[in-house]
């Protein structure tokens, strides 16, 4: 295929993830010219391939990584970035695991209620009806059970998958200590639809489904193709062109050679890292500190959300592995203010070790090691959190100053580091966590505390939304106070990122921002 | 436990390299090293498994369709295990007991090595047959009720087995 550039297009959009690909669609639809460039290839089948890659510890990966392309450092505490995205057509939902919650009412209001963090210039209100929508875009299945949860218009479009064996036993004891859950949203096929088929319990969801159950954006991708966008994949692009008041379009690299493309507007969707570092790259004397950065907060406030978890053992089976998803979560602890800490409980359904993990790492064979992969499957229970980080201007991504990527660019630098706040939320979630498997009897055997923890590769914040330019990078419709052409799609325009996976979010503000953005494409023409 | 050509198939939908198709027929290709195979089977498999020669003739001819590479070093690697059978057992490796075929294994070091397709022989051993069969078996649904799961991880089982 040719990555040439296409002539002045009406639109311009970096990154063919979930943000670009549901922007780039509904542009295209809209009747406008598009093209998509990404950084990363184009996966093309092979997904039972990539499944016994993610099985097999003697395959490769499960998606492939350039060591040079996808170089960083990192200051403070490390930050596994590499590991935690995929570059390529459907960016991070090729390997994403599938949770698809709404943000509650209080994550867009978090410093009027408790006077921390900032508050979104939107609220949950606003965002309902695109919330909606991304659920239908994204084929969620869920029943609408959460005890006081954000008030819903309309049923999930799929219906739920019912809870898991090792959920039941968990209910029972989270009953006991005053835990109340919920069925856990799900971006997964529970029957076949038009665009995908039913999910067909291969278990390995995060990072590979290989039924096409679970949306990927390239299911969007395809329905924008199929709407006229181009999309061009190992498009690197590595700077951004302006006139001193507008982009005029952007610098991008392929394997055979360097182009430029030129827009009327440009949606820049490639991440909560590489948002931040294209408009620090396009840095100019006009902009020394980077386009779209008045502000100063171009690569500031990078939150993401920490895990915590406790897990153990009872003496029954308790049926892990049979799926690769959860099916049960709670937000009982989620509106606590000792501290002001979002927690998400999430009740695995894959606690322990997966029998062919164990057949392939043993190291013996025949009837000792059945009996060894029988012992270590087990009767293993375990409960999951996620934990909210509020923004600190000091975590934040760089340029690194000395080391380059293969195209001789600076690599993102992510400075990072706990505070004590979520340390504490952590420490809330172990404690009850333990309580609620050491009610049903279980040996507590690991725990995942605020010394262990890490990142669950949810990059936010780092061209934050907000009225005000000067605290700000982009206003509420997701475009650039500086750059009136220039729109940013993705996680990193939350304000703060709450307790709940950031793609649902992610999906209905690309949604809402492709609305305005027709308008505004159709407005010009007129 | 008898291991069927289903079970066979359904580890092929989870190995995914090969066109199914033609898969589930009778027809035998005489060069491929399907005995070898099932007598490393026979080893490393629990000793209630039955029915695993059509289980690894299944597999490992819908495995090696199109697979060039594959098809070669799976050759090689059992050419290279029956030249030492042979030198130290005095047959080839179907015709050694199932004790032996185990020392055997052992012995090449097979139970130690990392699975390396280029290594060394107890490397590609350990990745072209013991890991590929292990894989096999337990990603099959016989494997699975073997060790207590109905739908083991990379068997697309459906969702009715995890909420029972």
């Amino acid at each position: 295929m040719s990555r040439e550039a296409s002539g002045r297009v009406d639109l311009l959009v970096i990154g063919a993830g979930p943000a670009g690909s549901l922007v780039a669609r509904d542009i295209a639809v809209a009747g406008h010219d598009v093209v998509v460039l990404d950084a990363g290839p184009r996966f093309e089948n092979g997904r039972t391939d990539r499944m016994e890659a993610h099985l097999r510890p003697d395959r490769g990966p499960v998606w492939p990584r350039d060591p040079e392309r996808d170089a960083y450092t990192t200051d403070g505490r490390h930050y596994p970035l590499a590991a935690s995205r995929v570059k390529g057509v459907g960016g991070s939902t090729l390997a994403w695991h599938g949770m698809a919650p709404r943000l509650r009412r209080r994550d867009f209001e978090l410093n009027s209620r408790h006077g921390v963090g900032v508050d979104w210039p939107l609220s949950y209100v606003d965002l309902r009806p695109w919330y909606a929508r991304a659920e239908r875009a994204l084929g969620v299945a869920g029943a609408a059970d959460a005890p006081e949860g954000p008030p819903r218009e309309e049923p999930y479009p799929m219906p739920p998958f019912p809870p898991s064996a090792s959920d039941r036993i968990l209910a029972e004891g989270a009953e006991q200590v005053g835990v109340a859950t919920y069925t856990a949203p799900n971006a997964r096929n529970s029957k076949e639809s038009e665009d995908a088929p039913a999910c067909a319990g291969y278990g390995t969801c995060r990072p590979v489904c290989p039924s096409g159950a679970k949306y990927t954006a390239e299911r969007t991708v395809t329905e924008a193709e199929a709407a006229g966008a181009r999309v061009v994949d190992r498009a690197a692009v590595r700077r951004l062109h302006h006139n001193g008041d507008q982009l005029t379009g952007a610098r991008y690299t392929t394997p055979t050679g360097e182009h430029v493309q030129e827009a009327r507007h440009v949606v820049l969707a490639a991440g909560g890292v590489e948002n931040a570092r294209l408009l620090l790259l396009s840095r100019s004397d006009v902009f020394p500190d980077g386009l779209a950065n008045s502000s100063g907060a171009v690569g500031r406030y990078f939150t993401d959300h920490l895990f915590a978890g406790v897990g153990g053992q009872v003496d029954k089976k308790t049926r892990q592995h049979h799926v690769g998803f959860h099916t049960t979560e709670s937000s009982a602890l989620y509106d606590e203010v000792d501290p002001v800490v979002g927690i998400k409980l999430e009740f695995l359904n894959n606690a322990g070790p997966t029998p062919v993990g164990v057949a392939l790492s043993d190291g013996s064979w025949g009837d000792e090691l059945r009996d060894r992969v029988a012992a270590a499957y087990g009767g293993h229970l375990a409960v999951g959190a996620l934990i909210e980080q509020l923004p600190d201007p000091d975590n934040r991504v760089r340029l690194d100053p000395e080391q380059t990527d293969d195209n001789g660019d600076p690599v993102p630098r992510v400075e990072w580091s706990l505070d004590d706040r979520t340390r504490r939320g952590i420490e809330r979630a172990n404690d009850v966590q333990r309580a609620i498997l050491e009610a049903v009897g279980a040996e507590v055997t690991w725990t995942v505390d605020s010394e262990t923890t890490g990142p669950a590769a949810h990059q936010m914040g780092t061209t934050r939304m907000g009225t005000d330019p000067t605290e700000s990078v982009v206003d509420p419709d997701c475009r650039s106070h500086d750059m009136r052409n220039l729109w940013v799609a993705g996680s990193s325009v939350f304000p703060t990122g709450g307790a709940m996976n950031p793609t649902l979010t992610i999906a209905a503000l690309s949604l809402r921002l492709g609305d305005h953005l027709a308008g505004v494409l159709a407005e010009e023409k007129r | 436990m008898k291991l069927t050509r289903r079970d066979a198939m359904a580890a092929l939908a989870g190995g995914g390299s090969v066109a199914l198709a033609g898969c589930g027929g009778n027809e035998h290709d005489p060069s491929l090293p399907i005995d070898d195979v099932a007598a490393v089977a026979e080893a490393v498999y629990p000793s209630e498994v039955t029915g695993y020669q059509e289980f690894v003739e299944t597999y490992i001819r819908g495995r090696s369709r199109g697979a060039t590479g594959y098809r070669q070093a799976l050759d090689q690697v059992a050419a290279d295990l029956n030249a030492i059978a042979r030198e130290w057992f005095n047959g080839p490796l179907p015709a050694l007991s199932r004790a032996d075929r185990d020392t055997l294994l052992r012995e090449v070091g097979a139970d130690t090595a990392e699975p390396r397709p280029d290594g060394t022989l107890a490397e590609r051993t350990r990745y072209y047959l013991v890991n590929d069969l292990l894989y096999a078996l337990y990603t099959s649904p016989t494997g699975g009720e073997l060790v207590g799961i109905q739908n083991p991880p990379g068997h697309p089982g459906g969702t009715a087995s995890y909420h029972r």
